[in-house]
Order: structure tokens, then C-alpha cells, then sequence
């Protein structure tokens, strides 16, 4: 009887001590974006499990601060964020009510990949909201130059094994492995994109300076008046006399934005509306970093090619 | 003839040079542009080092203010470089450390609230026009444990703390702890400021049950967590303490004449673009009459919205209703009143949405009067930081008297960006 009891107990001793190792935690990594879910995912592997608060297909200035975000926040081991005021409207409140301490701004679980990247647009002068809802920080939409997604990519796997230092090493050769696959993707999008440099684009909201950087497009007007701000008919008429001058034939819309402005510019000045994606999910076949930037590529050149 | 064979070697000579001159340079082209691109790299990383230090700066300034004995040492020392200054005969200069003592700054934002309003209401009348509030906020995270909140409202005539409080966002065990003055818990409307109202005024229900604009707000101690529930549904319990003073509904005579309040909220998303929030709330205290006079009020609360994720900043629909029940403690019997207020909000554009509320409610003295009313409201956004709204009100008093009202208000945010309300 008495070893029959010692036998249970060592039996449940050793349980107890293996059951940790065998369900050896994945890191639970939160995203506010579908962009940086989808660049953990590349460098996390089957190590981490990844979701991510906004649609790729939703303004991410306006996402609701649900309280069904909270539940995935709640068991984050980390939390990744575009920063520069992007997220302003909705993260904060949830960081404040998910009552996690691991994901909290300035405890580790908490990385802001805005300090990873190579940041346009940043403000010199003073910022007034005559400008309209303008990012004094700089501009937001960084993770469109996959500059910027390698170096988020790697600043993310520098964190991922800071959090589980066993794999680490994992992690960074991961890294390594999507630095290449991108280095060549990369080349691939360049070769598609060099004949059409330099051509000039308007699109709806200032959501496309890094891509128009690395690409060579030059975006000469928006069919916002100022950011935030609904079309006006004053700027309209005014944007059409500009396409008309400089022969602008292509207007960049992204999907969350009402397409009724912009069709009435097609029909006027004879040029093109295209919806190009912002973030990875935007449609439903566009499921990774890469997939995102071959989609937009192959509109844009049909595009250019359709409007010369 | 030895000559031109001299000369074809010095020829053959220079060529086989410059062939190798090109490739050498090409390999230096190719390894100087890879050099400037590591810097490049370099110069990335270091800006947004830079960026994070200057938002990071707040953070720092609590450490400089704890008790311990290193900081009280560094205190000490503190004083020597000013004596240097004084030594070298430079006066100190105080603003040449603006920039980095505006990153310490909290958040500060301004909301003004002006209402002009036309038509009959004997009994509760308004001015014609009204600078009716302009609400000065203060936010910040204080440390990486917990965040700071001030709203200070200032009125025509006086100045009042609306809300005050830290909230410890680090506990264990999904603790989510608030200590100041607040407002509570206890259904929907009672927890929102006025600028987030989607009408100019508060229900009926607000006014003659749950203490009006001012509502049950007050001094004390919130403490909230997300409670176990079935995958997809969130539920959240909160218990609050408070001194037991609030507008007309609670008040507090001695020091035990706490009040409770407690809230339980579920909510679940139907499809991406639909949602549905439950509440049911619970609150008690003294009131007026004295210590041995107690106040219960019950109130249950259900919100349905609607928002297409594709189509966000266009279109939206939020369906409320809001229940309340008071059971008041009075002589000769006790008083058992009933109110609510069932409402609809529709966006039609970016700019525009239409609204409507209906209302009944009883009085919480004399639960023999009932009021009620109706109002339309339409609202027009020039950008999110400002708002023309106008709402007409209907209100059948008690007393057999019939107001006509017609509401106009100004909204205006200045500084930092605050929350989108949800």
C-alpha cells in the first residue's frame, strides 16, 4: 500500500515535471496589423503562434477598440505595433484594459517596429491640424518598402529571441531565410518596375510614400484635400486641371476608400482607378508579405501598360 | 623598327593597365556601395533609436521621483552643476530645455461644448446660448506599471474634477485596478463624457434616476477583470467603492456610508461587422435623507452595432437601449421608479448621421410622475476633431405641459488625439 502510494506519487511527480516540456509554450504574438503578423510569421516559423487585431482590408486608423480584441491581448507574449501614431485611436485603450502586464508600452513584450525603419515625411516644421490629421512622427505606412519589411523582420526576430532565448538561434536563421527569399523576390518586383520610373501617380490618401520611394513612382497629388479630410469639390476640380497638365494617367485607391470621387476623375480625365492593397489580406488571396507586394506590382504594370 | 615594337609594348602595356584599373575600380564602386549602404543601415536604426529615446523620455522622470536611496543620492548631488553655473557667472537657462521637457508632458487636449437652444421648457429651461462645458484633459502613462487620466471640466460659472484616476495596468492575475475619482460603472451612459454622446442632451431616464450630466461619479476604487467564458464570448466584471456622494442620487452623512457598485458585461461578435453588448449593473447607497435612507438602483443595458470593415469610415448603425429601475428609501413608503431610453444612430456618409432616442422615465421622489419624450438628431462632421450637431426635443411632462425644443451644439477638440470611443 505504501509504495503503491509512492509509486502514484513519483508517477505524478514525473507528470508534473514533463508536462512543461511537452507543451513547451509557443509564443503568443499579437500584431496590430496583418503587415507585421505576417512578417512574425515569416520569422517565427511553427515557434509562434500569430494573429493580428486589424482586416487587411480596413482603414487602420480606424479600427474599433472591441472588447473581443481584449480576450486575444489578454494572452499575448507580445505585442507588435506600426507606432507613429497609427494605431492611436484604438491601441491604447486596449492595452490599458486587457490587464496584461507582459504587452504593457515599455515592459518587454511590447515592440513598436516604426524604430526598425526607414521613416518619411517626418515633420521639421509645426504641425497644425489645418494640415488635417497629419502624423507629426512621420509617416505610417512604412512597411511598403521591403526595405523596411527585412529590417522589421529582423527587428522582430532579434525580439522573438529575447523572449525565448532557446530558439534564438531559430529564429535568426529564419530571418536569414526570408532576408533571401525577399532579396530575390525583391529583384524580381525591380526588374517589373524599372520601365515605368519616374511616372507620375495620384493616389487617395498618403499611404504610399515608401513604396513610391523604392519603386521610383512619383506620387504628385491626392485626392484627399489633406489627410483625414474627405474629397471637396474646390480640390477636385482642381486635381483634374493637374492631371490634365501633367498627362497623369493612374490614380491609386486603397480598398477602404469610396471609390465614387475617384471613377468621376477617370471619367473626366481619362484615366485609370486601381486598387492597390496596403496590407497583406486586403484580398483574399494576398496571405503573405510577399504575395502582397506580387499582387500590387502585377496591377500596377498592367495598369501602366493599359494606359502607357 | 625597334621603336614601333616598343611603341606596340607601351600600348599593350597601358591596355593591359587600364583593363586591370577598371576591374579594380569596379570592385571598389561595388564594395564602396556596399559600404554606404551598411550605413545607410546604420544611420536607419540609429534615427529610430533616437525616435524611441525621445517617446521613452516620460517613462524616466517617475524613477527620478521614488523614494529610495539612490534616487534621495542623486537628489544630493543634484545641486552641484547649478553652483558650477553660478560660479561661471551664467544665469540658468530655464527655456533652453523645452523640447525635452514637452516629451515629459502628458497628453493635453481641449474639448469645448457650446449649445444654443430656442422653444418652451418651463421646468427645466435653458439659455439661449451656453458655453456649456470645455473639458481640459491630461493623459499619460505614468511608469510601465500604470497610466494617469484628468479630466477637469470647466463650466460657465465653476470648475469641476470630472475625473481623476490612476489605473494600475500591470497586476497580476489580469487585474485592472482605477483609484480616484470616476465615473461608474453602472450601465452605458453613465460612463461616457458628454462629447461622446450622440445626442446634445442626456435621457430622461439619466436625469430623473442616475443623477443627470453629472451622474454617480465620485471618489473611490474600481476593480476590473475579464472573467472565464465560452471561446468568442468576453465577459468582464467590475466592483467599484466609492465615498457615497453623487449628484442628487447618493449621499454620504458619516464615513460608513460607502457606495457599491458592480457591472457585468458581455459582449460577442456576431460577424465581423456586427456586435452585441450586454450589460447589467448594480448600485447602491445613502441617499439624501440620511444614513438609514438607502438607494438601490438596477439597470441592464444592450447595444447592437453595426460597421462594415470595407466601408468603415462611411457607414455605421448603433441600436441602444438602456433599463433602469430605482428602488429609494423614503418616507412615508419607499419610492420604486422605472425609466429608459431606447436609441439609434445612423451614419449616412463620412460626415453625416441621423439619430433618434425615445424616452420615458419616472421620478426617483414620486414614482407616480412619469415624463416622457422623444428627440431627432442630425450631426455633421467637418473633420474628427469637430462637430455641428442639432436635435429636436419633445417632452411630455408629468405636470400636463408639453416642451418644444430645438437644441443646436458646437464641438471642437484641440491637441493631442485622443481614443475613438467604443
Amino acid at each position: 500500500m505504501k509504495y503503491r502510494f509512492a509509486f502514484v506519487a513519483t508517477v505524478l511527480m514525473a507528470a508534473l515535471t514533463v508536462v512543461p516540456f511537452a507543451s513547451a509554450k509557443k509564443l503568443n504574438v499579437i500584431a496590430s496589423t496583418t503587415d507585421l503578423a505576417a512578417l512574425a510569421q515569416e520569422v517565427g516559423g511553427d515557434r509562434i503562434s500569430v494573429d493580428s487585431i486589424a482586416k487587411g482590408y480596413q482603414d487602420p486608423h480606424f479600427v474599433e477598440a472591441k472588447p473581443s480584441f481584449l480576450l486575444k491581448l489578454r494572452q499575448a507574449d507580445l505585442l507588435i505595433s506600426v507606432g507613429l501614431q497609427l494605431e492611436i485611436g484604438w491601441l491604447p485603450p486596449l492595452i490599458t484594459q486587457c490587464g496584461n502586464p507582459r504587452i504593457q508600452v515599455g515592459a518587454p513584450g511590447y515592440l513598436d517596429t516604426s524604430q526598425f525603419s526607414e521613416i518619411l515625411e517626418i515633420s521639421t516644421e509645426q504641425v497644425t491640424r489645418a494640415m488635417g490629421d497629419v502624423h507629426p512622427l512621420g509617416n505610417p505606412h512604412y512597411w511598403l518598402d521591403p526595405d523596411n519589411g527585412r529590417r522589421v523582420a529582423k527587428g522582430i526576430a532579434t525580439k522573438l529571441g529575447e523572449l525565448d532565448p532557446a530558439d534564438a538561434a531559430y529564429f535568426q536563421q529564419r530571418y536569414q531565410d526570408f532576408d533571401k527569399r525577399l532579396a530575390a523576390a525583391e529583384k524580381n518586383w525591380e526588374d517589373m518596375m524599372r520601365p515605368y520610373r519616374g511616372r507620375k501617380v495620384v493616389t487617395y490618401h498618403r499611404s504610399w510614400p515608401n513604396f513610391a520611394k523604392h519603386f521610383g513612382l512619383d506620387v504628385v497629388g491626392y485626392i484627399e484635400p489633406r489627410p483625414g479630410i474627405p474629397p471637396t469639390p474646390g480640390h477636385t476640380i482642381e486635381l483634374i486641371q493637374q492631371m490634365r497638365r501633367d498627362n497623369i494617367k493612374l490614380m491609386l485607391i486603397e480598398p477602404y476608400f469610396d471609390l465614387k470621387t475617384p471613377d468621376s476623375i477617370a471619367r473626366e480625365t481619362g484615366s485609370k482607378v486601381v486598387v492597390l492593397l496596403p496590407s497583406v489580406g486586403g484580398e483574399k488571396q494576398v496571405t503573405d508579405y510577399f504575395k502582397l507586394f506580387d499582387y500590387d506590382i502585377a496591377l500596377l504594370v498592367k495598369a501602366f501598360n493599359e494606359t502607357k | 623598327m625597334r621603336s614601333i615594337r616598343a611603341g606596340r609594348a607601351t600600348v599593350v602595356l597601358l591596355i593591359a593597365l587600364t583593363t586591370a584599373n577598371i576591374g579594380f575600380a569596379q570592385t571598389a564602386a561595388s564594395s564602396q556601395e556596399d559600404r554606404i549602404k551598411a550605413l545607410e543601415e546604420r544611420i536607419i536604426a540609429l534615427e529610430g533609436q533616437v525616435r524611441m529615446l525621445h517617446q521613452q523620455a516620460p517613462a524616466a522622470t517617475p524613477a527620478a521621483l521614488a523614494p529610495n536611496a539612490e534616487a534621495a543620492g542623486a537628489a544630493l548631488v543634484a545641486p552641484a552643476p547649478v553652483t558650477t553655473t553660478e560660479a561661471t557667472g551664467q544665469l540658468p537657462t530655464f527655456g533652453g530645455n523645452t523640447a525635452a521637457a514637452k516629451a515629459l508632458n502628458p497628453d493635453i487636449s481641449v474639448i469645448g461644448d457650446f449649445i444654443g437652444s430656442a422653444g418652451h421648457n418651463p421646468l427645466n429651461p435653458t439659455p439661449a446660448f451656453q458655453m456649456h462645458e470645455s473639458e481640459v484633459g491630461f493623459q499619460a502613462i505614468l511608469d510601465p506599471y500604470a497610466r494617469g487620466d484628468f479630466f477637469i471640466s470647466f463650466g460657465e460659472q465653476g470648475v469641476n474634477l470630472e475625473e481623476g484616476y490612476i489605473t494600475l495596468t500591470s497586476l497580476p492575475a489580469g487585474f485592472v485596478v482605477k483609484g480616484g475619482k470616476m465615473r461608474a460603472a453602472f450601465g452605458k451612459v453613465n460612463t461616457l463624457h458628454n462629447h461622446v454622446l450622440p445626442w446634445v442632451d442626456r435621457p430622461l431616464v439619466t436625469n430623473s434616476l442616475v443623477g443627470g450630466e453629472d451622474g454617480i461619479n465620485d471618489a473611490g476604487i474600481s476593480v476590473t477583470r475579464i472573467l472565464p467564458a465560452p471561446k468568442g464570448l468576453f465577459l468582464e466584471g467590475t466592483a467599484q467603492v466609492f465615498r457615497g456622494d453623487s449628484a442628487d442620487v447618493f449621499k454620504s452623512t458619516v464615513k460608513n456610508d460607502v457606495s457599491v457598485i458592480g457591472h457585468l458585461r458581455g459582449y460577442r461578435d456576431l460577424t465581423e461587422s456586427t456586435n452585441l453588448d450586454i450589460g447589467v449593473s448594480y448600485a447602491r447607497g445613502h441617499n439624501d435623507l440620511g444614513s438609514q435612507f438607502l438607494t438601490n438602483l438596477y439597470g441592464v443595458d444592450a447595444t447592437l452595432r453595426w460597421k462594415p470593415l470595407r466601408r468603415a469610415i462611411y457607414h455605421s448603425f448603433v441600436g441602444r437601449t438602456e433599463f433602469i429601475w430605482s428602488d429609494r428609501q423614503q418616507l412615508p413608503s419607499r419610492a420604486n421608479s422605472f425609466g429608459f431610453y431606447t436609441s439609434a444612430d445612423y451614419q449616412l456618409g463620412r460626415r453625416w448621421f441621423v439619430g433618434g432616442r425615445f424616452d420615458r422615465s419616472d421620478r426617483s421622489r414620486n414614482a407616480s410622475l412619469t415624463d416622457d419624450g422623444g428627440s431627432l438628431v442630425l450631426t455633421y462632421w467637418p473633420s474628427e476633431f469637430s462637430q455641428i450637431r442639432g436635435q429636436y426635443r419633445i417632452t411630455n411632462f408629468a405636470e400636463g405641459i408639453k416642451s418644444n425644443e430645438f437644441l443646436m451644439q458646437l464641438q471642437f477638440s484641440l491637441g493631442a488625439h485622443g481614443a475613438h470611443p467604443f
